[in-house]
């Protein structure tokens, strides 16, 4: 395997001074460093390169060096090298010759949307444009080798692309993909563009190396937008009313404005105030320092207890939104020879990506840009748009390195409003916000705070003959797609990832009578899509509670899911796959217990099995874990087990640790003391298998197997102990990580 | 005030109280040790005083007096310490944003023990990551402190697709 330490493949195209004064892009792709893109417009003495551009995703340059156009975002997940696998495996380009550049937003809107959606969640940077990119790299290769045959006036079919070399088979001749781009950029971009038989790929499924500047992120070279600096920049920090929604009734900044680097203490929409310094700390300590009254609000009464026992009288209420049914629950209850039921509770929880959230903007009368780390470019531009006051032409976005995402930074582009509402209080003079941890644990977008209470009805022959799943909780997207929910006649369908009756989120299990239904029960806390999103607690109810099934119907935890899963034979092999690879038929060693689950979501079958060991009934130790995917198609399987490894990082850091609680209003947590993410001495080593299940549909990577850590120690833990743990985090229950 | 920083005297006119990562990172402009909590927890503004591993977030800069700070930056000249050989070679940042300080406990921890044990690597990494790269900053101690052969841990998850649709 060659490692890449070419630190050059990245380019930032575009200058911003290029949008601002309208050129027309064309051929004329203005590459420019990092380095150049931070430094703004001040400093753009760009060396504008004629880079010919065959189709939207792709340039190949003179000298045989090609740019791919990656819009989704990375975020360390790899989906910039996956995307640039799909194009160069179609393109036939040399990989080692492979960069990317990231088209702004604006240039997209510019373009009717040339490169698709921006958004980078729900695990689709791969799945859903796999289908577009595969073809713009073919469509790229068919023009740059019909430019080959142009020139020896051949027939196109005589010639063949491979390693950025074109030969024409007959006579042997050659050319390079350099020498024929600026021709190749001439043709019409070819309407039938077939694709390679997955059999044939030879890069989509290797494991090379990131092509995203790994060795930038050793040295401390890597630019975050933390790191932004721009000729003339102040820095601001902020707070926002604790209260969620409250405002700001009023504030002194006397203290504070002459305190040495302020510039100026503003007060940020309705509920915000934040203070420009010329240095982050000057802004931190004066901010301390500004004395802010809060308008009072009947949030306030809110608190955790509040919030549980809404959530509670949810559980038997009878204002449910149905998700997924078959047959007569209820009639399978009555009839039952026996009932076994468990309530379960999962918490808010906060993404606390490392990097605190952050922005930079500059406004004038007539142009604003922003800096932006984001999972969705064009979600920052539109809340430019909109928070400059000015026309879209007027207003960019340049994508900046993320220090991680998890789905704060995508929908929620509050940081990015903030920013640029901020820099219009300074005309002209760029602002970077950055916000302190504290500000972060408790201005966050939370995952959603959920209970459930679950009922099985057994029959004499020891079947399930019906399943009662009553979810009791926070929807988000009536928080954040309210006009989906209307659609929907009051029902969030999201609330039911993993649980629905078929599709991507399908339940991959099959009861002769079945019933789960949502009691909506929405708090003043704003809910977000937190990395797995809503399979997360789903997973923790129904894969505990399948183990407390089998254990009541005697059967082996296994084998009691097999037997309900018959009509899903791809789920049926990733548990397979982890059952045999943590050697489930043999005993474990003296002291060690395992466990299991499975789940379908993000439109991939994921499951693992874990073993632990449990001392003084409360000193968990996971000692390995076996994780299974399939998403249909592997892209790059090293990649595949990262993500798998990294999720059960944030999955077991949520299941032991992490919860967000409600005092008075307002998030009790404030730093990483009091919200905890496990450390490497907590992480068990992950062995993960991928399979490719094929198929239409791709899957998704990032998100599945998050949720299928947190059910699989639950289950070992009753093994283990003989308890049942259906409250999270476990830390509440005394349990800790070791 | 002066600062000694990775082999430099450096002047700055900054408040006492001030944290030394802000200094680091807003006075002396080297960006790459970061602000991850501010309390001592994270350990992303991880760097050396004297040699001696530090989280920069906690320490009044005007503590630090004449004591040699080092910094990322001053790691290794072109990437070449060990550590950030093997981070390279196996991918181990996914995000980065918490790897400069990885990087620098790792280097700490091989500087004082040169082939560390599982044991020695848990109790010394104690850096947060929500990325979830544990797994691969232990291989990556292995590898640099020559424990395991970069071939065999590679391999290890190279795994070729078994089927293919």
């Amino acid at each position: 395997m060659t490692t890449n330490t070419n630190t050059s493949r990245r380019h930032f195209i575009v200058g911003s001074s290029a949008i601002a004064t309208g050129l027309a892009i064309g051929f004329d792709f203005s590459i420019m460093s990092e380095a150049n893109a931070a430094m703004g417009t001040g400093t753009t003495a760009m060396a504008p390169l004629v880079s010919p551009e065959i189709g939207v995703w792709v340039v190949v340059k003179p000298n045989d060096d090609v740019v791919v156009r990656i819009v989704r975002s990375e975020m360390g997940q790899g989906t910039i090298t996956g995307l640039a696998q799909m194009v160069a495996e179609e393109l036939e380009c040399d990989w080692k010759k492979v960069s990317y550049d990231y088209p702004s937003p604006a240039e997209n809107l510019k373009r009717n949307k040339v490169w698709g959606s921006y958004s980078t969640g729900g695990s689709r940077g791969i799945r859903t444009s796999e289908q577009y990119v595969r073809k713009g790299g073919a469509a790229a290769r068919i023009m740059l080798v019909q430019a080959a045959a142009n020139q020896w006036n051949v027939p196109a079919s005589e010639c063949v692309a491979k390693n950025s070399v074109i030969t024409h088979t007959p006579s042997g001749r050659k050319t390079t993909f350099g020498k024929v781009s600026v021709a190749a950029s001439q043709l019409e971009v070819p309407k039938e563009v077939p694709l390679k038989d997955p059999k044939e790929w030879q890069l989509i499924g290797k494991s090379v190396n990131r092509i995203d500047g790994t060795s930038d992120k050793v040295t401390g070279k890597q630019i975050y937008a933390i790191d932004l600096k721009l000729p003339g920049m102040l820095t601001a920090t902020i707070k926002e009313a604790p209260v969620f929604g409250s405002k700001v009734k009023s504030y002194d900044a006397a203290k504070a404005q002459s305190m040495k680097g302020v510039k100026k203490v503003v007060q940020v929409g309705d509920g915000a105030i934040a203070v420009l310094a010329d240095t982050f700390w000057q802004a931190k300590t004066a901010l301390d320092q500004v004395n802010i009254v809060w308008e009072s609000s009947p949030n306030e009464n809110v608190s955790s207890a509040s919030i549980k026992k809404m959530l509670e009288e949810g559980l038997n209420a009878s204002d449910t939104f149905v998700g997924n049914a078959n047959g007569d629950v209820n009639a399978a209850l009555a009839s039952a020879s026996k009932k076994i039921e468990a309530t379960y509770f999962y918490p808010f929880l906060n993404h606390a990506t490392l990097e605190p959230q952050t922005a930079t903007a500059k406004w004038t009368a007539d142009s604003c840009e922003a800096w932006v780390p984001t999972q969705d470019g064009e979600a920052s531009l539109a809340a430019v748009i909109a928070a400059s006051g000015l026309p879209a032409d007027k207003c960019n976005v340049y994508k900046v390195n993320l220090g991680g995402g998890f789905g704060r930074r995508g929908a929620f582009q509050d940081y990015t409003t903030q920013a640029v509402n901020i820099a219009k209080q300074m005309p002209g003079t760029p602002v970077k916000l950055i916000w302190t941890r504290e500000e972060d644990m408790t201005q966050g977008r939370y995952h959603p705070v959920m209970m459930c209470k679950m009922t099985a009805a057994i029959d004499d022959k020891k079947n399930i003959t019906g399943l009662n799943m009553r979810l009791s909780g926070q929807s988000i997207l009536s928080a954040v797609r309210p006009a989906v929910v209307a659609a929907n006649k009051g029902k969030d369908p999201v609330v039911f990832q993993g649980l629905d009756p078929t599709g991507e989120h399908g339940i991959t299990y099959s009861f002769p009578n079945l019933n789960i239904d949502h009691a909506m029960r929405n708090t003043h806390v704003p809910p977000g899509f937190w990395r797995g999103v809503n399979v997360n607690q789903n997973a923790v109810f129904i894969e505990t509670f399948m183990d407390e099934m089998a254990e009541a119907t005697g059967m082996d935890a296994v084998e009691f899911r097999r037997k309900h899963m018959k009509e899903f034979p791809r789920a049926v092999a990733v548990l397979n796959a982890v059952a045999d690879g943590i050697g489930w038929n043999k005993p474990a060693a003296p002291g060690v217990f395992r466990g299991v689950a499975q789940m379908r979501s993000f439109g991939s079958y994921v499951a693992a099995a874990c073993e632990i060991s449990v001392k003084n009934g409360n000193e968990v130790k996971i000692h390995r874990i076996v994780a299974a995917t399939d998403p249909g198609y592997i892209v790059n399987p090293a990649q595949v087990a990262r993500q798998v490894s990294g999720s059960f990082v944030y999955g077991l850091s949520a299941l032991f640790e992490e919860e967000i609680t409600i005092e008075k209003g307002a998030v009790v947590q404030k730093n990483f003391d009091t919200f905890g993410s496990i450390r490497l001495s907590q992480m068990p080593p992950v062995e993960t298998i991928v399979i490719q299940g094929g198929g239409k549909d791709w899957g998704g990577v990032g998100e599945p197997t998050i949720a299928v850590a947190a059910p699989a120690v639950l289950n070992a833990f009753y093994r283990a102990t003989g308890k049942r743990l259906r409250t999270v985090p476990l830390k509440n229950s005394g349990i800790k990580l070791v | 005030m002066q600062l000694n920083v990775n082999g430099q005297i450096r002047n700055i006119d900054v408040e006492p109280n001030m944290p030394l990562l802000w200094a680091i990172r807003e006075s002396l402009g080297l960006t790459g040790t970061k602000y991850g909590c501010g309390v001592a927890q994270c350990g992303a503004c991880s760097v050396y005083l004297n040699g001696e591993l530090v989280r920069s977030c906690s320490i009044p800069v005007s503590a630090v007096g004449s004591a040699k700070i080092t910094t990322i930056e001053a790691l290794s000249k072109d990437n070449s310490h060990p550590v950030q050989k093997a981070w390279i070679a196996l991918d181990v940042p996914q995000c980065g944003y918490c790897q400069s300080g990885q990087v620098m406990a790792a280097a700490a921890l091989l500087k004082r023990i040169p082939k560390p044990s599982d044991a020695d690597i848990d109790s010394a990494m104690a850096n947060v990551c929500r990325c979830g790269t544990y797994q691969k900053i232990r291989d990556g101690i292995h590898v640099a402190s020559g424990q395991k052969k970069l071939a065999d841990v590679l391999a290890q998850y190279d795994a070729t697709p078994a089927t293919r649709g």
